[in-house]
């Protein structure tokens, strides 16, 4: 049933087998799926999708698999919701939330790309699965390599927040905490992968791993009733779920899914860890490097693997970046919160934060639809907001003290 | 001046499946000019036509990133540790 043909890469072009391979030899670019669409276009139809259980499996035509999905079969199909009482706090007319806080089972868009890499390293054999994390693609390699029976070991950097933590531990993972921050646990782990083959989700499953992340784009068209949004704000770290984002709407579009696409797509970062948007801001050609000091962990990449694709992503597209400071990170938590309900975690603040940024620069227009990425869960980042929201009133338990101590 | 080079996987068939490796040098380019002479075919994989290293490829002296000290003019000195790794990795 594969519609995939085999790797090749972004680069020089050169073509690769099926294998868990990750960097072209020769010069060092990144290695990516490549698909029959001819094939896929004659299969896959709007019809086809609907038929289908609400999980990312859906567009499994467009996944890189060869057999049947075997992780993560009830990951993805989260909400698009319409925030109108956002919509009036920001003074916009079509704004929604594509909301991945609640995605199965760990709460972050990673369940999308680890249901693809894991159903992918059972494929090739594996019995061992291992990744650096920020912490939500920790929780969910932990989570689903444990429902998959398979080992896993897990690299994060030691100062994260104990959310992610005690996310990750309960499914009894080997938890290597790494003195470091995530560039460094991301560089000791491409040093382990010399040695030890085992699959790395984000180093050598990273061409299957990355394509689940089209997913998060496919949903946002179909639940908009198959169509593009104008625009769509997505938080960055590695850069790679926004060069997805960009490529599923294409592909989209490639196959008369949609039909028209003039989707503007804008970078968020934090203002600690902008690496990204300082380049789209400068018209740079390179990423420069940076040591993160943020409060949006999650997004504490300072030096993003997909970084050049993401501006790419940005200038193709005509949209824009911007970043936002830690206390408008936590005020944008709180409004998302307040306004929609949802409790996202410090991404989620990036996002929003630069969503409200944007559109008070208009840089983004009032009249138009706009979908903000939300990719996490706000209980895994407690610590980000613990001090800057109220307290519990104590009172006695009597009428008196009730009525004494709360102004009604 | 003996330096010890990681070496990533996609390049180990040229140093003979060796995931490590001694070199010589008292910078970067000059190490990897040494690694040329070992190993014959190594520099046209790590810089391109121009001499410099390519887009897609991280050098870490002592675990430190190059591009946070002095690109390739990095100075090496005996004891160090290089790694070389692809840039393509990682993520959250």
């Amino acid at each position: 049933m594969s519609y995939v043909k085999g790797l090749k890469c972004r680069e020089c072009g050169r073509e690769y087998p099926k294998e868990p391979l990750y960097v072209c030899e020769y010069c060092f670019g990144p290695l990516e799926a490549v698909y029959d669409y001819e094939r896929i276009k004659k299969k896959l139809t709007k019809e086809l999708i609907e038929s289908r259980p609400e999980n990312l499996w859906r567009y499994k035509e467009l996944l890189p698999l060869d057999g049947e999905q075997t992780c993560g079969l009830n990951s993805g199909f989260t909400p698009l919701i319409r925030a109108r009482n956002l919509e009036k706090a920001l003074g916009v007319k079509e704004l929604y939330i594509k909301d991945d806080s609640v995605c199965h089972p760990t709460l972050s868009f990673k369940d999308r790309v680890v249901s693809v890499a894991l159903s992918k390293a059972k494929e090739f054999g594996f019995n061992t699965v291992a990744c650096a994390s920020t912490g939500n693609l920790a929780n969910s390699v932990a989570a689903q390599a444990a429902v998959a029976g398979l080992k896993r070991y897990i690299f994060i950097p030691a100062n994260l927040e104990l959310g992610k933590v005690v996310g990750a531990l309960i499914y009894n993972p080997i938890l290597v905490a790494v003195e470091g921050n995530y560039d460094q646990v991301n560089r000791l782990c491409s040093e382990i992968a010399t040695i030890y083959k085992w699959a790395f989700v984000n180093i050598n499953i990273r061409p299957y791993y990355a394509e689940g992340s089209k997913t998060y784009g496919y949903e946002i068209a179909e639940q908009l009733g198959w169509k593009a949004p104008k625009h769509i704000i997505v938080p960055c770290a590695g850069g790679s779920l926004i060069t997805k984002i960009w490529k599923g709407l294409k592909e989209f579009k490639a196959l008369g899914l949609i039909d028209r696409l003039q989707t503007k797509i804008y970078a968020a970062q934090a203002t600690g860890c902008s690496p990204i948007v300082t380049a789209i801001k400068e018209n740079a050609e390179i990423i420069k490097p940076v040591k993160p000091n943020t409060i949006a962990k999650s997004l504490a990449i300072g030096n993003p693997a997909d970084g050049v694709y993401a501006l790419a992503t940005v200038k193709e597209t005509g949209g824009w970046a911007e970043d936002v400071s830690d206390d408008e990170i936590v005020e944008a938590i709180k409004l998302l919160a307040v306004t929609e309900g949802i409790f996202t975690e410090t991404a989620g603040g990036v996002t929003l934060g630069v969503a409200k940024k944007l559109i008070e620069q208009g840089r983004i227009p009032k009249d138009e639809s706009i979908v903000v990425s939300i990719t996490g869960n706000g209980l895994k980042t407690q610590e980000a907001v613990v001090e800057k929201i109220g307290k519990p009133i104590k009172i006695k338990p009597n009428i008196a003290h009730f009525e004494e101590s709360v102004k009604i | 001046m003996a330096v010890k080079v990681m070496i990533p996987t996609p390049l180990q068939k040229l140093t003979k499946n060796q995931a490590d490796v001694e070199a010589n040098g008292s910078n970067i380019r000059e190490l990897i000019d040494d690694l040329e002479k070992n190993f014959p075919g190594l520099k046209e994989r790590i810089c391109d036509e121009t001499g410099k290293v390519r887009r897609f490829i991280n050098i870490y002296v002592n675990e430190e990133d190059v591009r946070f000290l002095k690109q390739d003019s990095t100075s090496l000195k005996d004891g160090d540790e290089v790694s070389i790794i692809p840039a393509i990795a990682g993520g959250r």
